[in-house]
Formats: C-alpha cells, sequence, structure tokens
C-alpha cells in the first residue's frame, strides 16, 4: 500500500500502489473517479477511468476533451503541490493544452506532470496524458500556478 | 401575412428544437450541467452550480478543470451551432435531420489556452463564444466566463478547432 500518507493541503502527498488513491479532497475529481498514483517532490501521476457518463462524441464514445483539460490541470496542481514545502494552496493562473490525439473509448486516461520550476509565487509545470505509452500522448499540457497565501484570492 | 408569421414561428420552434437536441446529445454536458440559451443567433452557455463541480471545499471554489472544460464546451458548441444555423438557413431534408437532433460534424479541439482571472464561486457560470476567425480546417475562437457581473470574467479561453470534414 501506500509508504507514506501525510495528508497536506487537498492533494494526499506520498506514494501510492498501482491502483492509486481516489482524490476525496476534491469533490469534482472524485466525482469522476479521478486517481492518484504518486505526487512527490514535484512529479504527479494521477488517471481518469473511462467513463460513458463522460463522452463528448455519443457516435464515437470518445472523452471530452474537457474530461482531459480536468485531469491535466489537477495533474499540474498535484506536482506544484508536492514541491511545496511547507504545504499550501495552489490555484491555476493559465493552462495551456495541445490535443494530439483523441482518447481511445474503453481506456484509461493517464496524467504524469512536472513542477520544473518553483519560484516564490510561481510554479512552472508541464504534463503529458496518454494510455499505456507517455511516448504516445494523448495531450500535453504547460501551465503556470501561484502558491501561498494569494492562492486563495 | 399570417402564413408568414407562421413560418417564422415554426423556423422558430425548429431552432430551439435543435438547439436542445445539440445541447443534450452529449453526454458529458448532462454530466457537468451545461445547458445554451439563445436570442437568434447568439448563443449563451449555462453551468449550473452543484457540489460536484467543486474542486475546492474550503473556500469553496469550482474545479479549475470544471472551468476549463465549461469553456471548451462554449466554445465547441458555438461552432457546432453556427454549422447548425447555416444547415437551418438552407433548409431540405439536412434541415429535417438536424432539427430532429441528428448532428455529426463535432468540432475537435487542436490546442487551447485557459486563463483563470478569478476563482469560480458556488454559482451559475455563464459562458459566451466569439468565433474570431473560421477558416475551411481550423477555427480561432475566444471564449469569456462570467458569473454574476458579466465584467467580472472569472476565466477566459482561447483555442483553436478543427472543423469537421477537413
Amino acid at each position: 500500500m501506500s509508504e507514506t500518507r501525510e495528508t497536506a493541503g487537498l492533494f494526499p502527498v506520498g506514494k501510492y500502489d498501482a491502483e492509486g488513491k481516489l482524490l476525496s479532497g476534491l469533490p469534482h475529481s472524485a466525482e469522476i473517479g479521478m486517481r492518484i498514483h504518486l505526487s512527490h517532490d514535484g512529479v504527479a501521476v494521477l488517471s481518469v477511468p473511462y467513463d460513458a457518463r463522460l463522452v463528448g462524441d455519443p457516435e464515437s464514445g470518445v472523452l471530452h476533451g474537457g474530461v482531459v483539460t480536468a485531469l491535466l490541470d489537477t495533474a499540474c496542481g498535484s506536482a506544484v503541490m508536492s514541491k511545496l514545502s511547507p504545504k499550501g494552496p495552489v490555484a491555476t493562473l493559465d493552462l495551456r493544452i495541445d490535443y494530439m490525439r483523441p482518447a481511445t473509448p474503453g481506456a484509461t486516461v493517464t496524467a504524469r506532470a512536472e513542477c520544473y520550476r518553483l519560484t516564490r509565487n510561481i510554479g512552472f509545470a508541464r504534463a503529458v496524458a496518454y494510455h499505456d505509452d507517455p511516448e504516445s500522448p494523448i495531450a500535453s499540457a504547460a501551465g503556470a500556478f501561484i502558491h501561498g497565501q494569494r492562492a486563495s484570492e | 401575412m399570417n402564413d408568414r408569421l407562421e413560418a417564422a414561428a415554426r423556423l422558430e420552434d425548429a431552432r430551439d428544437a435543435a438547439l436542445a437536441a445539440l445541447g443534450e446529445a452529449v453526454p458529458y454536458h448532462r454530466f457537468l450541467g451545461v445547458g445554451f440559451e439563445r436570442l437568434g443567433d447568439e448563443l449563451t452557455a449555462r453551468l449550473e452550480y452543484s457540489e460536484r463541480l467543486v474542486g475546492n471545499p474550503i473556500l469553496p471554489a469550482l474545479h479549475g478543470g470544471v472551468t476549463g472544460a465549461f469553456l471548451e464546451i462554449a466554445a465547441i458548441t458555438q461552432l457546432a451551432w453556427d454549422r447548425v444555423w447555416e444547415i437551418m438557413q438552407k433548409g431540405g431534408p439536412e434541415a429535417e435531420a438536424v432539427a430532429r437532433g441528428e448532428f455529426r460534424q463535432w468540432p475537435k479541439p487542436v490546442d487551447i489556452s485557459i486563463d483563470y482571472l478569478r476563482s469560480g464561486r458556488p454559482r451559475d457560470t455563464y459562458a459566451r463564444a466569439h468565433v474570431v476567425k473560421k477558416g475551411r480546417r481550423v477555427a480561432n475562437v475566444r471564449v469569456e466566463a462570467w458569473q454574476e457581473e458579466r465584467a467580472r470574467p472569472i476565466a477566459a479561453l482561447h483555442g483553436h478547432f478543427l472543423m469537421p470534414g477537413a
């Protein structure tokens, strides 16, 4: 099971098994079954299982791009949060997403995010969303996140 | 004269039906609680507040991903609605199919950029999209979302969308 289980802010910090831990602290993330597999030292791995309620194209059964957006936003925010010491809230300033290909109907979407630079006020993060192979991405993201007290304004 | 009035009323009803069908066809719209209202050809998307949409329960604030998804829905549906409008102006069997809710030409996002301006409060959110440029293959769209005051947007999106059949 999990190695560490300190809960700081809204995100659980630590490493989890392959099943991951349901993001129960964030109601919307829990609602779409979002799981956190890793959130440690600026790297976060999260996933969303396929769910027919989240389909954007009824013809093909492909998940709506918005689901991938929500996953990438949460993954980048988690990565930034995992690098903060002491832990505190983060808020998205902006997020840019490139959609490379549609998600495959029926398959879980995973996102791996990295906070590659942390300044006094801002965390910079990038992420990729994929099924099994990060080298074959569904989408990629880059974003800036404000942290500390100002994040809750 | 009466015939003309009746024809105009029928067209308005058909447009309302087509818009309702367009919105309801997408499972994710229903899941989030997104609906659409129109005045003439102008569309406003509405995201009905629910606790399920919260990202930060302490503030509480809407999940940033929900706000982003809502902006994306507003952009895609605006482009789809423009297409539906064109089809209905032309009339014929394609227009009848669209009025029955048979629409398969959804645009796909290529890239989007979202600016978060204010935290989303626990109340209804609205969004309006503006198609800056519609090319043969790609459309450039800007969207703004607000809550109580139109002049105080909570988030904005700009992005490119691949037009169907391109």
